[in-house]
């Protein structure tokens, strides 16, 4: 871990400015590192996270690519197999459906299966999308799928300290890493050191520290169990907030400490519950505990259904600083209390308002 | 090829290709004799009938072009170079085979000699094989990759990206289609609406060429000429579909005759015009047997090897999820 910084050199970044940022500095590094996608190169440069690398490092190592999300993943593993590191960029994580062979047959198993003669050397970015209407194929969480496969790592860093740090290390990783963004993290500012350093893999970060109850959010549900946080401290209730950021590998004696700590533990995802890295998380910690004293634990997640686009059910959908404040506090309180807090404007969800 | 034609080559490259083709038939003769003990711990999906494209394309090619292949493999590994013991080790799950016991007939490799790796998954280290070739492009290096696949692989949606891709920017590879008609039980004719595969990659504006009669002389004359080119600089990515039989089933060490989706009528062109014995029949007797016996010692020794080597230990099995430096 390197990511001690000097205060000097700290600057307020977006986290589009910090993977931006962490991009550029790889490539000016290593010449071995590519970054592609379709749209990388176009003006709107994946919302602003590749701008000027196509004229700062060339057509060859910046560019778009043809809708072949299968064969490009295929071409990265082939890439990272000749000693390259690519970056390969989707939009949305939905998209990466579609090089899921790739992923899980080939990147995840090439050290394993070809005895440790090959090695894959490859960041694949995703961003997650939410609300005005993003809808069942353009919000969905799906970074268990890679945490259940042996051979990938999985991060989602929640800010722009994080972006940067979690960039750089994926890209210096010799194995392949899913880098999982969510579009509602793009607005958030935050303190970006200047020089490189790294968030290496399996180290979660205690955001906030407190005492009644553990509450670990995962992507962007980190935010709303900040703002849950906030909630709960009106009403006299000390919540410690954990962000995991590698959820493979996964830094499971953190957490395990924490809700020791507190004796409870809500796990709050940015996807479903069943199966989900929640249901991971939960079931670490069981174990951990088991044959002592186990935290009263909950998980929270996206409701059982595709994500609908009307605002009125969209709300629903989600977890938000609220329900998962009531959450909390009903655990802390041994029962239902029936209390949600009235919604506070300096809380609020910031919405994607649009226009695309 | 008739008999004037065939003075043209020279002796030095007869007996190579001979040597390569020999060796690869008895190396998978053994594998199909021996399968019935309890050596062999892998499915294995044998070449014999088709080793004349893997020797014919490898014989072509330079120490440091590489290779993609299939579980279908055999033929390539040995044809590129292959370690031969590291191969039946493998074969045999033991920790001195190529993948440490862990990959089994269907992911051979050896990155020293080329040879990339293979998969199980129909059509998947075609794209691998574009992006190895992007990346020889980007450092200008005048090598190239050969991608290996059958007929079956020309169905799936990510050929037709990775043609397309490798087209598009020119990349170094010599796509080589290895059509034996089959895809396990199941003729092309029922799969796919037109067979003309070279007519769809030309499509691409890729050069395509289909060789009729497996002939390696032609087979081998023609990687030598599209590697020149593809050396020299920009002729982009070629394509090459080779006709060709599988004698054996699908996968295991027999034949699939008797199941009657194909006779062995059907394939008594291909078997009569065997590149083994057509090559063996242009090398002089003592030659021939001087050859022939190097290629029985050395197999010999290999599975000898093979049996001697230990299994992995226990702690091998968390091994190599990642990657060690």
């Amino acid at each position: 871990m390197s990511d001690e910084a000097s205060p000097m050199s700290v600057r307020t970044l977006s986290y589009v400015d910090a993977i931006r940022e962490a991009t550029d500095r790889e490539m000016a590094r290593d010449a071995s590192v590519l970054l592609f996608g379709l749209d990388v190169d176009d003006p709107k440069a994946i919302l602003g996270t590749t701008q000027g690398l196509v004229a700062k490092y060339g057509p060859e190592r910046v560019f778009g690519t043809p809708l072949s999300e299968d064969a490009m993943t295929g071409a990265a593993i082939g890439m990272a197999l000749a000693g390259l590191r690519p970056i390969h960029v989707h939009i949305r994580m939905d998209f990466v459906m579609l090089a899921m062979n790739q992923l899980v047959n080939m990147a995840a198993k090439s050290s394993y299966m070809f005895g440790g003669q090959q090695h894959v050397p490859l960041v694949v970015r995703s961003i997650i999308g939410k609300s005005w209407g993003q809808g069942a194929q353009h919000s969905q969480g799906l970074y268990p799928f890679f945490m259940h496969v042996p051979g990938l790592k999985v991060v989602a860093p929640s800010t722009p300290y994080d972006a940067k740090g979690c960039m750089s290390a994926a890209v210096r990783d010799d194995n392949p890493v899913m880098f999982v963004e969510h579009r509602i993290l793009y607005y958030r500012q935050g303190p970006v050191p200047e020089n490189d350093y790294q968030v290496e893999p399996g180290r979660a970060r205690i955001a906030v520290a407190g005492s009644d109850v553990t509450l670990v959010g995962i992507s962007y549900m980190q935010l709303e169990c900040l703002r849950a946080q906030r909630y709960l401290e009106s009403v006299g209730v000390s919540a410690e907030v954990i962000d995991p950021i590698w959820l493979a590998p996964l830094d499971v004696d953190t957490i395990v400490a924490s809700a020791r700590r507190t004796g409870r533990l809500v796990v709050v995802d940015n996807g479903w519950t069943t199966c989900g890295a929640g249901a991971e998380i939960l079931a670490a910690v069981g174990e951990a505990c088991a044959g002592g004293p186990a935290p009263s634990m909950q998980r929270m997640g996206f409701a059982p259904v595709p994500c609908p686009t009307t605002p009125s059910l969209e709300a629903a959908f989600y977890p938000n600083a609220r329900t998962i404040a009531a959450c909390a506090y009903d655990l802390v309180h041994g029962g239902a209390q029936g209390w949600l807090p009235a919604e506070r404007d300096d809380l609020k969800s910031i919405e994607f308002k649009g226009p695309f | 090829m008739n008999e004037s034609a065939m003075r043209l080559h020279d002796a030095a490259l007869v007996e190579r290709l001979y040597r390569s083709l020999y060796r690869i038939r008895r190396v998978e003769e053994d594998i199909a004799r021996r399968y019935p003990g309890n050596d062999i711990k892998s499915p294995v999906h044998l070449s014999i009938g088709q080793e004349a494209i893997a020797v014919g394309v490898c014989e072509a090619l330079a120490p440091d072009d590489v290779v993609f292949g299939t579980y279908r493999g055999h033929a390539m590994y040995l044809a590129k170079g292959g370690d031969l013991d590291r191969m039946i080790a493998e074969l045999f799950g033991r920790v001195d085979g190529c993948a440490r016991g862990k990959g089994g007939s269907m992911h051979l490799v050896d990155v020293a000699r080329g040879v990339m790796g293979t998969s199980a998954v129909v059509a998947t280290t075609i794209p691998n094989a574009v992006g190895y070739a992007y990346a020889m492009k980007l450092r200008r290096e005048p090598r190239i990759v050969v991608s290996f696949f059958g007929d079956g692989a020309t169905e799936e949606g990510v050929f037709y990206e990775s043609i397309n891709f490798a087209a598009l920017k020119r990349v170094p590879v010599l796509f080589v289609c290895e059509n034996n008609g089959w895809a396990i039980h199941t003729h092309q004719r029922q799969r796919q609406a037109t067979l003309d595969i070279c007519g769809r990659v030309r499509a691409f504006g890729m050069d395509a060429q289909r060789i009729e009669d497996g002939d390696v002389f032609d087979i081998h004359g023609t990687v030598a000429a599209a590697a020149a080119r593809m050396r020299a600089g920009d002729s982009g990515p070629l394509f090459i579909e080779c006709m060709t039989s599988r004698w054996r089933e699908h996968v295991g060490p027999g034949e699939d005759f008797e199941l009657g989706f194909r006779s062995r009528e059907d394939e008594a062109r291909w078997i009569e015009d065997d590149a083994v014995a057509k090559l063996a029949a242009l090398i002089p007797e003592r030659q021939r047997a001087a050859v022939d016996a190097a290629v029985h010692a050395e197999i010999e020794n290999a599975f000898t090897r093979a049996a001697a080597s230990p299994f992995p230990d226990a702690d091998e099995l968390h091994r190599h999820v990642f990657h060690e430096r």
